[in-house]
């Protein structure tokens, strides 16, 4: 089945350049996206669930294919593939969490940017991004913010009109703290989540962020505070971090919000035997 | 330079190791170009979602899902259908241990156990099922395929 519609497309060399295309594109009156590895677009487009008058490929940007650590330092590029960030490896909790998304033949398609600003609700890469305060660089027509990507990530990145996702820094520090990841599906190992948890251990406070619990993947300080909170008993963090979900809990065909509430019980118990939580 | 595809135009694309020209539009999809312009129906419209990998081709050697896959992504890229594989040992491999029954997946899982050989020739058991993974076989006929692959992998280490 084709695409039922004709777009322009774009293949810009420098963020200026993409932004500038975006500008006039978007002032004529015309919607434009910022494309990456295009699976979304391709496949929802197909189905007349998505439309572009121009899509602008970020592939070719040099500074979005980024992938270098310095001395404090890992800058990832937004237009990195998920294998690319698997292969290398630098921050091993996301090159576990991106190896179980989708599949190994997709995984070389989709990029950084494309799964956190997709529109599908798991987003599951920007779990190990939250946890360790990652910073992000946007450029859009107003300029360049760095920014703490905890301000600006609230059940989604919250771009301003025209605003790319150029890169991602990662402090060095957090790059090999103790960590988990559990992803749990309903039946088979290549499937969205039922619940997807990472959590890292840093200053022996635990940081931890979910997907699939609510239609956003979230961080919730809430949680945390309760789960890092050294006068009650495991058994009763567990339980009252339950209770701080910060959303409804979803409830559809992959698992009532009762079966999510228990496995998360359960993922909760893990994570705190396998980081050593609790003595 | 900013490349731009506004309308139809026509471009190059290196398949199977020739160039060739051909008219697309910024719209057009690589499975779609390949079997309607250029004959290559090798590569197999399945669920054309991501989901069944019976599309997949190389790009630059490593497996992509055409179905997914703007025409024009491919400028300036290596694509290796089916059909420029050209008796290779996965091939043959398939036939020697019964790789496929109806076959309709074929093509697909060739080309990931083609491209799996040349990046992982000492491939072991968990890295063969990832790079499987991607694809589906409806006869359910992964046993045999996963003989077939291996069998490959083992005359690359001899």
């Amino acid at each position: 089945m084709m695409i039922p519609f004709e777009f322009e497309y774009y293949k810009p060399d420098t963020v200026e350049e993409a932004v500038e295309i975006y500008k006039r594109i978007y002032s004529s009156g015309k919607k434009v996206i910022y494309y990456g590895g295009g699976t979304e677009f391709i496949s929802m487009a197909r189905m007349n669930n998505m439309y572009a008058d121009a899509v602008i490929d970020i592939k070719q940007i040099d500074e979005c294919n980024e992938y270098q650590i310095n001395d404090n330092v890992l800058t990832i590029g937004s237009a990195t593939t998920l294998t690319k960030i698997s292969e290398l490896n630098q921050f091993p909790l996301l090159g576990l969490t991106v190896s179980r998304i989708a599949d190994h033949t997709i995984q070389d398609k989709i990029t950084l940017a494309g799964n956190i600003l997709g529109s599908i609700i798991y987003k599951e890469a920007v779990l190990p991004l939250l946890v360790s305060d990652s910073e992000i660089i946007l450029t859009g027509p107003s300029g360049t913010r760095n920014i703490s990507l905890n301000k600006v990530f609230d059940k989604k990145l919250l771009l301003k009109d025209g605003e790319m996702l150029v890169k991602v820094n990662i402090d060095k520090r957090y790059l090999n703290l103790p960590y988990s990841h559990v992803k749990r599906t309903k039946n088979e190992k290549i499937d969205y989540p039922l619940i997807t948890m990472v959590a890292i251990k840093d200053d022996n406070r635990l940081k931890i962020a979910f997907s699939g619990l609510c239609d956003y993947p979230f961080r919730s300080q809430n949680m945390e505070d309760v789960l890092n909170n050294p006068d009650i008993t495991s058994e009763e963090r567990i339980a009252k971090a339950i209770e701080k979900v910060p959303g409804n809990i979803l409830n559809n065909i992959s698992g009532s919000t009762e079966y999510r509430k228990f496995v998360l019980g359960l993922m909760l118990e893990e994570v705190f035997e396998r980081l050593e939580v609790v003595q | 330079m900013i490349f731009e595809l506004l309308d139809s135009e026509i471009i190059t694309l290196n398949i199977n190791g020739e160039d060739r020209k051909v008219a697309v539009k910024p719209s057009d999809i690589l499975l779609y170009t390949l079997r309607n312009s250029f004959g290559l129906t090798g590569p197999k419209p399945g669920c054309e979602n991501g989901d069944c990998g019976a599309c997949t081709v190389l790009v630059n050697d490593l497996p992509v899902k055409s179905c997914l896959m703007l025409t024009v992504e491919a400028i300036g890229k290596k694509i290796l259908t089916v059909e420029g594989l050209k008796d290779a040992p996965i091939q043959k491999a398939f036939v020697e241990e019964y790789g496929f029954q109806c076959g309709y997946c074929t093509s697909g899982f060739l080309m990931v156990c083609h491209s799996l050989s040349k990046f992982h020739p000492e491939a072991d058991d968990s890295i063969i099922q990832e790079w499987l993974q991607s694809n589906i076989c409806r006869c359910t006929g992964y046993e045999e395929i996963s003989i077939a692959v291996k069998s490959i992998l083992n005359k690359s280490k001899k």
